[in-house]
């Protein structure tokens, strides 16, 4: 992994200081050198080049840079990649198998929970961490879930569907 | 938005956290769950050039009963306030502003301690701390003391800790009267409170009623005199200097803060 830094031109100014973290990422041991300003969002999608975390508001409200830290949702944007150190980090992209959706994308593309798509994996990732510890939620347990991503289509509707969709299909597969 | 360049530290321990803020003395500031500072600095409204990263200090994230209060460590996050079956038991006003901040995301970083000692107005924890009648327990390089929620909040974001203390500790006594109210106006659901009201008993604390968190005491004379809610919510702004901005002029939030302030009251009165 590569992080390319421009050119300040300062001769003999002052350095960048650059500090070593080393993570997990969605299965995969991660090391990278970094500067300590470097958020996760960027490191993730910059450095990692991991895009399906998007970067919306930018200041903690929108939740479209939502990753799971140890299982946790948390806001990528509004966390220093130097406080993942050790953390294992899970993306949009850790969902998936090479031959598999996960139910959460199957859900969002039977109940047609998504148009424009750009809150999708923020939606996925802050839906993961409700049904790993809450396998049958009801809606309004959905929606609390959910309330920290917001969605412009105004699709909360089939969000919610959705996410009901996948508990479902994540209940099924358990069971059997 | 990129915050400032600023170095980093790590620290292992309290004792390694205070003795790097006594290196680095002003230009250092604590990083807990960073909820707070991290949307300051990337609006670099805060450039602070050293920042001690506390999240590796053991010990300071707990919640334990200890007889007449129960302890809080101050990394404890508001996550595990809002779900702590003992806090829901006996500290349920608590357990349930916790989990009224921010969002879940935001809950599963944000620290108790940090959102006290940013000393926000805003907040929604430190009108509960003061209606709980808390105390803080601070470690700076001269040892331990305790501050009362009283006198721990000065004026915006500033709070009664030195530069070089750390906040460990958040001691809140088990309330004598069981019931409690919490309101909390928003535009949406994940917003800052436009105000809100935390009361145990005959305690009242205010959120965003003016500079610092404070106390509505104009209410809580005439509580203790024997008035009823609704003629002791009608004092709820006296005394009080709230801001005026997009969310509402200084007149409204006082009309919110009397009618917010009855509300809760008549919770607190009606029971869960």
């Amino acid at each position: 992994m590569t992080i390319i830094y421009e050119e300040t031109g300062a001769e003999g100014g002052p350095e960048i200081p650059q500090q070593r973290v080393t993570i997990r990422v969605n299965g995969r041991k991660v090391i990278a050198e970094v500067e300590p300003r470097l958020l996760l969002a960027h490191l993730l999608r910059h450095g990692m080049g991991l895009t399906g975390t998007h970067t919306g508001c930018d200041t903690t409200n929108c939740g479209a840079c939502t990753v799971l830290v140890d299982g946790r949702a948390v806001k990528s944007c509004t966390m220093f990649a130097v406080q993942a150190e050790g953390r294992e980090v899970t993306t949009v992209e850790g969902l998936a198998t090479q031959s598999e959706l996960h139910p959460l994308q199957e859900g969002f593309k039977e109940e047609h929970g998504l148009q424009c798509g750009f809150c999708t994996p923020g939606m996925m990732m802050a839906a993961k961490a409700l049904l790993d510890r809450n396998p049958d939620p009801t809606e309004e347990d959905i929606r609390w879930g959910l309330s920290g991503n917001l969605c412009r289509c105004t699709g909360y509707q089939n969000i919610v569907k959705s996410v009901l969709w996948a508990a479902e299909k994540l209940r099924s597969q358990s069971a059997g | 938005m990129i915050p400032a360049p600023f170095s980093y530290q790590r620290a292992g321990s309290v004792e390694e956290a205070l003795d790097l803020v006594t290196e680095h003395g002003d230009e250092a500031k604590f990083l807990a769950g960073g909820h707070s500072l991290l949307p300051l600095m990337k609006l670099r409204l805060a450039t602070p050039e050293v920042l001690i990263d506390l999240g590796r200090v053991p010990g300071l994230s707990y919640i334990e009963d200890r007889g007449g209060h129960v302890a809080i460590g101050a990394l404890t996050r508001h996550r595990e306030v809002e779900t702590s079956g003992l806090l829901v038991r006996e500290l349920p006003l608590l357990a349930h502003a916790a989990g009224q901040v921010g969002d879940p995301q935001v809950r599963h970083r944000g620290t108790i301690g940090g959102s006290l000692a940013h000393g926000d107005p805003a907040s929604d924890l430190p009108a509960v701390i003061l209606a709980l009648d808390a105390t803080l327990v601070a470690r700076g390089p001269s040892g331990e003391r305790e501050i009362a929620a009283g006198d721990f909040f000065q004026s915006l974001f500033e709070t009664a800790l030195a530069p070089d203390e750390l906040l460990t500790e958040i001691r809140v006594p088990k309330p004598a009267t069981a019931g409690w109210g919490f309101q909390k106006f928003t535009k949406r659901g994940i917003d800052w409170a436009i105000v809100g009201v935390a009361v145990q008993g005959h305690s009242v604390g205010l959120v965003n009623m003016g500079p610092a968190p404070l106390r509505a005491g104009a209410t809580e004379e005439a509580l203790a005199g024997g008035a009823g809610p609704r003629e002791a919510a009608a004092l709820a702004a006296e005394g009080t200097s709230p801001p005026g901005d997009n969310n509402g002029s200084p007149g409204y939030r006082e009309h919110l803060a009397r009618v917010l302030v009855r509300r809760a009251l008549e919770q607190a009165t009606a029971g869960p």
